[in-house]
């Protein structure tokens, strides 16, 4: 509230001599701009098409790679956690690649398969799988020693051992790794529509960018910043569903 | 008739972090008969459960053989059960679903299974927690559930590492008996390894005695004792004291031994 009532009061007061003003919003922009920005993007639609559709594309590019990143990441990471030969073979290769600025990636993504959404897809799964992949890897190797003795002597198959032992301890490792992937996913999804789009926010962004509409950037970025929260919440509900197992913090109500 | 389970000079090594061998087992003998309760005592670091792994099959020996019912071990065995020092229940099933997961592994049907697991949730005294989370439970109750994990596979060879270690006086006592009492109906051969010498003699028809690391067998005593055994009362028995003393001689130097390595491993 402090923040935007200085910004405001910035941009307005002194206005009457031009060289008086306290922050410039021709550069900076002003709250009541970004408000009116918004509402006008309500209202009459973006240059690119109504505003909803920019959102949807941008959650859609978001979403999908989201999705396609955390189940090869989750995939991988098991596979290259339980198989002691399959890590050893890739794991130089996915260290590479990891080192690597994944962002310029998506120069070639758009040359590739071209402005549509899916090649903002490319590059949201890219940058969604290694995180995802570190944690599931680090997950599965952490699994208690003990557990996995008594499944075996329980009976386990090498496959209920993955189901019932290995999977849902990781699964704690790779759940936390879900917050940081979604932010990954959605700047996946923004670079690449700044780079090259027809619909979605990153486009919006670009385009207020090169008409001098810093009111435009800031609106486009409150949207964004919803989307994320929104996204937030819905994978703490996810993550509270799945591990209720857990003990939360100090306050178990177990019986001592 | 074969003994239910053998070790015919046993010996097993590992490979420290540093690259040396560490001999844990060295040339080790010992039989078990079927139906058999026998208790294995001696210091801290003796390769105790060592034994025990090796027995079950999770680890193969570096030298000798490892029999179970008159057949050389090569991997994890149908009717062997384990029950571990410390929890190995899964902590993301419910008591239901821990206890049930023996069956359910070896293609039980999910109803099938879930029934079995209930009789033998009410046999180790855990009715109306079927739904809890171990992280909501006792550690004598964890415990419990344990023992149902295990027995409801109806092992006959059971293998115990220290089980009741980590609880309370009290409580463990409780433990005892409840394990004679389920033994007794189901009459598996046991090994029961501890470092408690009374919890051996209380529990067990034979004790072994294990040298300080590397382990091998300095010596066995029959426990002569009536059964059935009330724990608690059992080692105010002439007979439980003789027995005791007679062991503690034996056990005593390999103690000290331990202790002093220790010690110099520390300073």
């Amino acid at each position: 509230m402090l923040v935007l009532g200085t910004w405001e009061i910035g941009t307005t007061v002194d206005a009457a001599h031009k060289d008086g003003l306290f922050i410039d919003p021709f550069f900076y922009g002003r709250p009541s701009g970004i408000a009116s920005q918004l509402w006008t993007w309500i209202q009459n639609g973006t240059a690119q098409g109504p505003l909803w559709l920019q959102i949807a594309t941008t959650l859609e590019e978001a979403f999908l790679g989201f999705l396609i990143g955390v189940i090869l990441g989750v995939v991988f990471g098991v596979a290259l956690g339980r198989v002691r030969l399959l890590s050893d073979v890739f794991a130089p290769y996915i260290k590479a690649f990891n080192a690597m600025p994944r962002v310029v990636l998506g120069s070639i993504f758009i040359i590739t398969i071209g402005y549509g959404i899916w090649s903002k897809v490319a590059l949201a799964v890219v940058l969604v799988f290694f995180v995802v992949f570190f944690n599931a890897f680090q997950g599965v190797r952490e699994v208690d020693r003990v557990l996995i003795a008594n499944a075996r002597i329980l009976g386990a198959s090498e496959r209920q051992l993955s189901t019932h032992v290995i999977l849902p301890s990781a699964l704690s490792w790779i759940l936390a790794s879900l917050h940081t992937s979604f932010g990954f996913a959605l700047v996946g999804a923004v670079v690449g529509e700044y780079l090259g789009a027809i619909h979605g926010i990153g486009l919006i962004i670009a385009t207020a960018q090169a008409t001098f509409n810093p009111n435009g950037v800031f609106a486009a970025m409150f949207i964004l910043a919803l989307v994320a929260l929104t996204a937030e919440v819905a994978l703490t509900s996810l993550e509270g569903r799945l591990i209720k197992w857990r003990p939360n913090g100090i306050n178990t109500d177990g019986l001592i | 008739m074969a003994p239910a389970i053998e070790l015919r000079h046993v010996t097993k090594r590992f490979l420290t972090p540093s690259g040396t061998a560490y001999t844990a087992l060295r040339d080790l003998d010992l039989a078990v008969q079927d139906g058999e309760f026998c208790a294995v005592v001696g210091p801290t670091g003796c390769g105790k459960s060592t034994t025990l792994a090796l027995i079950s099959g999770l680890e193969p020996p570096s030298e000798g053989e490892v029999f179970v019912g008159g057949a050389p071990v090569r991997s994890v065995g149908r009717d062997v059960g384990y029950v571990f020092q410390v929890d190995a229940v899964f902590p993301w099933k419910s008591v239901l679903d821990n206890v049930a997961t023996g069956p359910r592994f070896r293609g039980v049907e999910r109803r099938a299974a879930e029934d079995l697991a209930r009789d033998w949730i009410k046999r180790v005294g855990l009715s109306g927690f079927e739904r809890y989370y171990p992280h909501q439970l006792s550690g004598g109750m964890r415990k419990r559930a344990a023992l149902a994990q295990t027995l409801i596979n109806e092992p006959r060879i059971l293998l115990m590492d220290e089980p009741f270690s980590a609880l309370d006086v009290q409580t463990r006592t409780l433990m005892e008996n409840e394990l004679l009492q389920l033994w007794s109906t189901t009459r598996a051969s046991v090994v029961f390894v501890t470092h408690d010498l009374e919890e051996a003699i209380a529990l067990a028809d034979r004790v072994v005695v294990i040298t300080a690391g590397p382990g091998t067998v300095k010596g066995v005593y029959r426990v002569d004792l009536p059964r059935p055994r009330n724990v608690a009362e059992i080692r105010f028995q002439p007979e439980f004291s003789r027995i005791y003393q007679e062991i503690w001689n034996d056990l005593r130097d390999e103690v000290l031994v331990s202790y002093e390595r220790s010690k110099r491993s520390v300073s």
